[in-house]
């Protein structure tokens, strides 16, 4: 009884992770049709922010969740604006300058702050389900998931920025007969995916180690939850993780975490091949 | 008459246009003038959509120049045009398919220079038939509906000109009875010019206080509306079979 709660608080672990490290790419790549290759490095600097601001004295809250995503979302707006803006409808392109910038801001990490692993101890300690010990850090990545999914939503559903951002999804030549500066709204929503990158690294960062390569771990899992989603960002994320999650935890309660990665892959390819536009490309089409 | 003293709302002067290489407009010149109904008869591949879609921007101009209100705006992308007061449906309507009739009108409202509710409240009195449909999606409406949609969406943003791309393209003809029926309302009780493209020679009749005549990117001729409902000499003019 035990072990199946802690398998299930890992499970549900397990899906928030990868929520958060999608959600930031599916906003960009569910509006813009962009494929960002930086979205890993995103993260990497989000994690690195919350290392320095931790570091200086900042308190570790604000540093984990609040710094990284308006540091990493405004360096997204500065490289939309002098990269990005050049290349959109054409996606080979967008790949090839999202790799390049990805490259340097490894470099550029490398460089500022050397090849080197650093960590940022985890805030909260730890509660017990039954004879196991399990991290209540666990709790917060579970809590920040659920609010960045659930803010997505809002926001898309009930603000007229969402709606703005919706239409222009669907149609932007249309919405710009009816006044929208399209430009503005890719703009707005890049620097927005960015800054769930940079969320997700900060909050990533205490159990995982913060270094200029980090990102790698990531971008593959990401981008497969991106592309098993769908075109629904909150749904098509949101089923896809718990998907994804849910084969990826159970089989490396029982194999081991490296096992647990190629079920996670297969069953990607295996989803991918029967709904090859995502889970909510079939179903749930009207859904957010 | 005393409106031809008027200066025009919308000049076109020498317009040429196309899809790359391939030429389409080879000297349009044409003139709306505030509140005029203009029709632009022409059949398929004679330039009517390039005509529209250069107006609004989304093609740019070869040569030739537009003027909107005295501002030359050949140049300008399409969020400036519509914001400066030229409305635009489109052929094939381009609704937004996933959104709501209310989340489409709600988009419409966006150049409106009144509240919201009191906007699509205002078009939903002209649009009574929409109103049973607002929380539906737009792509579950008919054509039909789907064309009565986009002009009250168009329509919200309270533009000084309408420019219409074939509205009665695959519709029921009770609708396009309707759709007349508003427009012309619309026109006297907002002074809203429009210029129309249409093959259809019952609403290009029943709207166009002139109808120019398009033919291979120039437009060829003028004439009354009383010429262009003798299906006989429309047939010699613009070699509609």
């Amino acid at each position: 009884m035990d072990l199946a709660g802690l398998l299930a608080f890992n499970v549900i672990t397990g899906i928030a992770t990868l929520v958060l490290i999608t959600l930031g790419l599916g906003v960009i790549y569910g509006m813009m049709r962009i494929i960002n290759l930086a979205h890993g490095e995103f993260m990497m600097l989000g994690a690195y922010t919350a290392v320095m601001a931790s570091g200086a004295g900042v308190n570790i809250w604000i540093a984990m969740l609040v710094l990284p995503p308006l540091v990493v979302g405004a360096i997204g707006l500065i490289l939309e604006r002098t990269v990005i803006r050049f290349l959109y409808g054409r996606m080979m392109d967008t790949m090839l300058a999202t790799w390049g910038i990805s490259l340097g801001l490894i470099g550029l990490i490398t460089t500022l702050y050397g090849n080197v692993v650093r960590g940022v101890s985890t805030p909260v300690g730890s509660f017990d389900i039954g004879r196991y010990g399990a991290s209540l850090y666990s709790l917060v990545i579970v809590a920040t998931a659920l609010a960045a999914l659930g803010a997505m939503f809002l926001v898309l559903r009930f603000t007229k920025f969402g709606l703005i951002l919706r239409a222009t999804m669907q149609n932007p030549r249309m919405a710009a007969a009816l006044g929208v500066q399209p430009n503005r709204i890719y703009m707005a929503t890049f620097a927005l995916g960015a800054a769930l990158a940079g969320l997700a690294g900060g909050v990533l960062a205490p159990i995982s180690g913060v270094s200029p390569a980090m990102g790698a771990a990531y971008i593959a899992r990401a981008f497969i939850t991106v592309l098993g989603g769908g075109p629904a960002i909150v749904t098509g994320t949101g089923l896809a993780s718990s998907l994804f999650g849910v084969i990826n935890e159970l089989v490396s309660f029982k194999t081991t975490p490296v096992i647990g990665d190629v079920a996670l892959l297969v069953a990607a390819i295996l989803l991918i091949r029967v709904l090859p536009q995502g889970i909510t490309g079939r179903y749930l089409r009207r859904s957010l | 008459m005393t409106a031809s003293a008027s200066p025009p709302l919308l000049s076109v002067e020498g317009l040429h246009s196309g899809y790359g290489r391939i030429p389409i407009l080879g000297g349009v010149t044409l003139a709306v003038r505030p509140g005029e109904f203009v029709g632009i008869l022409g059949h398929n591949g004679m330039g009517k959509t390039t005509l529209l879609r250069t107006l609004m921007g989304y093609l740019p101009a070869t040569a030739g120049e537009v003027r909107f209100e005295g501002a030359d705006i050949t140049r300008r992308s399409p969020t400036a045009r519509a914001r400066m007061g030229l409305g635009y449906v489109p052929q094939g309507r381009e609704i937004f398919p996933a959104l709501s009739v209310r989340e489409n009108l709600r988009m419409g409202c966006l150049l409106s220079k009144r509240g919201e509710d009191e906007t699509i409240a205002d078009i939903l009195a002209t649009f009574p038939r929409l109103k049973a449909y607002l929380d539906r999606p737009g792509g579950a409406l008919s054509g039909g509906e789907q064309q009565l949609l986009a002009l009250a969406r168009c329509l919200c943003g309270g533009p000084t000109i309408l420019l219409l791309d074939e509205p009665t393209e695959g519709i029921q003809p009770s609708i396009i009875e309707e759709i007349i029926e508003i427009l012309l309302r619309i026109g006297r009780e907002r002074g809203i010019a429009l210029l129309l493209v249409e093959q259809n020679l019952t609403c290009i009749t029943g709207l166009s206080e002139r109808i120019l005549i398009l033919q291979k990117g120039v437009i060829t001729r003028e004439v009354p509306p009383e010429v262009a409902r003798d299906r006989s000499l429309i047939d010699e003019f613009v070699g509609m079979a």
